[in-house]
């Protein structure tokens, strides 16, 4: 960049980024898009399996410590396991409706799932 | 063969033993400190000329600040902004520990659940944190969703703080995973190579060819997702109604 026409410089460049900005609306814009709604998509297929599994280890990681620390034979485990089950159908199926409405807050995504099921 | 869980190994460089506590620099430790100074390294030099039309590098800083900048913006709104430093360096630190982990010979510390456990966990307590700073007791009403008939909490209750337990763990388990499972693969393939000669070997290294770009892409997006989780996740202390 030579420094005697800074200001036509930014001017030509200013008009060179109109045009391919016009021009790349169609094409490379698009697809850049799609290819970030794929690698998205790919990210929520490898979130749904992990968002199960780390419930259940949870829940089992509870019952068992109230457990050893009750004495109280398998109970707690079997109780916590269902309720780890249950909490990572939870998980699964609200990140499968949206990104957005994460465990443990049913407000402030009412926007985001008005077919929500949960309070009906 | 080479054992291909062998990579995997946390070996001691320097020994250091302070007291009771192994604060050994291990290879795992070495490659954290090259990742903070390659992420600096990056972010001042790269901003060092600071011209208006920037040049190839200052673009790179300026795309990875805007990419940062954006995803609070959507995800978080304005009041996400105070938070940006922090997020910033997280991506950077993960994006570059990944792609840092893909030169040969090098170590990936994602590829243990300690590392990534850790990380984890110091954001979910963070945003435990700020989400009881800013709205007290009021915090814990959020584990009964609104218009949820009260015979139905007893089950429900103890379903929604376990599906908020299993943040950090699905979190951690996902970079972990992603990031060692992709490392053995490409190990495994690789070790066929030379014993299949020069008329079967071609077959490995391509799939290993194949798997180097793969890997590179789930370098990205693992950190990305990672990400991505800590803003809702701050999104949701921050606007819990």
């Amino acid at each position: 960049m030579s420094d005697d026409h800074p200001k036509a410089d930014l001017e030509d460049l200013d008009n060179r980024l109109k045009r391919v900005r016009k021009d790349g609306k169609s094409g490379t814009t698009a697809a850049a898009d799609n290819g970030k709604s794929d690698a998205a998509g790919f990210g929520m297929a490898m979130r749904a399996g992990t968002e199960m599994v780390s419930a259940l280890i949870v829940g089992v990681a509870i019952g068992l410590l109230l457990d050893n620390w009750l004495d109280t034979g398998p109970w707690f485990f079997v109780v916590f396991f269902f309720l780890g089950a249950g909490a990572g159908v939870l998980n699964v199926y609200r990140a499968a409706t949206s990104m957005g409405s994460v465990p443990g807050y049913g407000p402030g995504t009412e926007t985001k799932r008005p077919d929500d099921t949960i309070d009906k | 063969m080479a054992n291909p869980l062998a990579q995997f190994e946390i070996k001691t460089l320097v020994p250091i033993q302070l007291g009771e506590v192994n604060a050994s620099l291990t290879n795992s430790g070495l490659f954290m400190v090259i990742t903070v100074a390659a992420v600096s390294l990056f972010v001042v030099l790269g901003m060092r000329s600071r011209s208006l039309v920037p040049g190839r590098w200052q673009s790179m800083t300026e795309l990875s600040y805007e990419f940062i900048a954006s995803m609070i913006r959507d995800n978080v709104g304005s009041e996400g902004r105070k938070y940006f430093p922090f997020i910033f360096s997280l991506f950077m630190f993960i994006l570059f520990a990944n792609l840092i982990g893909l030169i040969p010979y090098s170590f990936t510390f994602t590829s243990h659940i300690a590392v990534t456990f850790a990380m984890a966990l110091f954001v979910f307590l963070g945003v435990t944190v700020i989400a009881i700073a800013r709205h007290g007791l009021h915090f814990f009403s959020f584990f009964l969703p609104k218009g949820v008939p009260i015979v139905m909490a007893p089950i429900l209750v103890p379903i929604e703080i376990l599906s908020y337990l299993s943040r950090p763990i699905s979190m951690s388990i996902r970079l972990f995973a992603n990031m060692m499972a992709g490392h053995t693969m490409m190990k495994v393939f690789a070790g066929f190579i030379i014993p299949l000669g020069i008329l079967g070997g071609w077959a490995p290294l391509a799939v290993d060819v194949a798997l180097t770009v793969f890997e590179f892409l789930v370098a990205f997006l693992q950190a990305y997702v990672f990400t991505v989780l800590t803003c809702l996740y701050l999104n949701d202390a921050i606007k819990l109604h």
